[in-house]
């Protein structure tokens, strides 16, 4: 390379980039936190193509409406009842997470404090309604090698896929919850924005939009 | 002036989370019905779809974004399509080797 070539490339890296101020029009904070949710599409796009994959290759699959059908202190067969509770607290939650970020906008500092208390709440709800999931199943004798219905890959792709996206849903509680504490100590105040909050927000509506498509393709399905 | 922007961001809030409700009591009623399991995951597919335009286009702000940043979010999940579409129809031609009823 000669020395021409090596002055140009150090002369563009210093100065600042031609392209415009903020070509998409949004904070960094808030487009490291989109590609970071596209890279995670990537990651349950993966697992779920793989289910189907899986799925199209097995004669036979154990049925939905018998193996969904636990409901906590009741011991009658609910077919599809419990998950779609779950289903109905994931978009609660969603819908009080988009009202904490819309107190934010209007700088109520105590009106995204409660929204994001009622999150946390919904999130929380949440991971105990899928411990009771996963209990049920593993007493009933499910393991990730080997379940009592004959298809062993049932329970192999139930528990990598529900266990993936509940690990995401208790960092989501997590982050949820360092979030009011930062709003609690008036941070957002301080700065003046509560982005922080409209940022964790992304995070959270994506956990609820990976469930969409858990709950149609390997519950209802 | 602002405050009405505010009130009515709230109530598309609400909408759209009316909106997801109707649409999942829609897909519990389709997953009792007598049909075909590939007309099921048709109708799913389109139903789930629709939820997640909603999600993402309203809670997550992004029907509000630059066209430039839309793009560039949306067009890469066209890889996602790619995948299933290659790896769903190779596990049916492993179903047909686990049935003996075909060698490829």
């Amino acid at each position: 390379m000669t020395q021409e070539v090596i002055f140009e490339q150090e002369k563009i890296l210093k100065s600042p980039w031609g392209g415009g101020k903020s070509p998409f029009g949004v904070s960094r904070e808030k487009f490291t936190m989109w590609i970071f949710i596209l890279s995670d599409a990537f990651t349950f796009g993966g697992l779920l193509a793989g289910y189907g994959a899986l799925r199209a290759s097995l004669p036979s699959w154990p049925s939905r409406l018998e193996i969904f059908s636990a409901f906590p202190f009741i011991n009658a067969k609910l077919p599809l009842l419990f998950v779609s509770i779950m289903t109905f607290i994931l978009i609660c939650s969603s819908l009080t997470m988009a009202l904490a970020v819309d107190a934010g906008k209007r700088m109520d500092k105590k009106g995204v404090i409660k929204y994001l208390l009622l999150t946390i709440g919904g999130g929380f709800l949440f991971l105990l309604c899928q411990a009771y999931e996963w209990g049920h199943l593993i007493h009933e004798g499910a393991r990730l090698t080997s379940n009592p219905w004959g298809v062993p890959l049932f329970s192999a792709s139930f528990f990598v896929i529900t266990g993936f996206h509940g690990s995401h849903v208790l960092s989501g509680v997590i982050v949820l919850i360092i979030m009011a504490i930062r709003v609690a100590k008036g941070i957002y105040d301080k700065r003046g924005s509560y982005e922080g909050v409209e940022v964790a927000g992304l995070y959270w509506h994506f956990v609820d939009l990976v469930w969409v498509f858990i709950f149609a393709f390997f519950y209802l399905l | 002036m602002t405050e009405a922007i505010h009130h009515s961001s709230r109530k598309v809030y609400w909408r759209v989370w009316f909106q997801l409700l109707a649409i999942t009591v829609v897909e519990i009623i389709v997953a009792f019905l007598p049909i075909s399991d590939s007309l099921m995951a048709l109708l799913f597919t389109i139903m789930a779809l629709m939820k997640a335009f909603l999600i993402a286009g309203y809670f997550m702000h992004l029907k509000f974004e630059r066209i430039g940043l839309i793009y560039s979010l949306v067009l890469p999940l066209i890889l996602i399509v790619a995948l299933a579409a290659a790896l769903i129809p190779d596990g049916s031609v492993a179903l047909l080797m686990r049935l003996g009823l075909g060698y490829y």
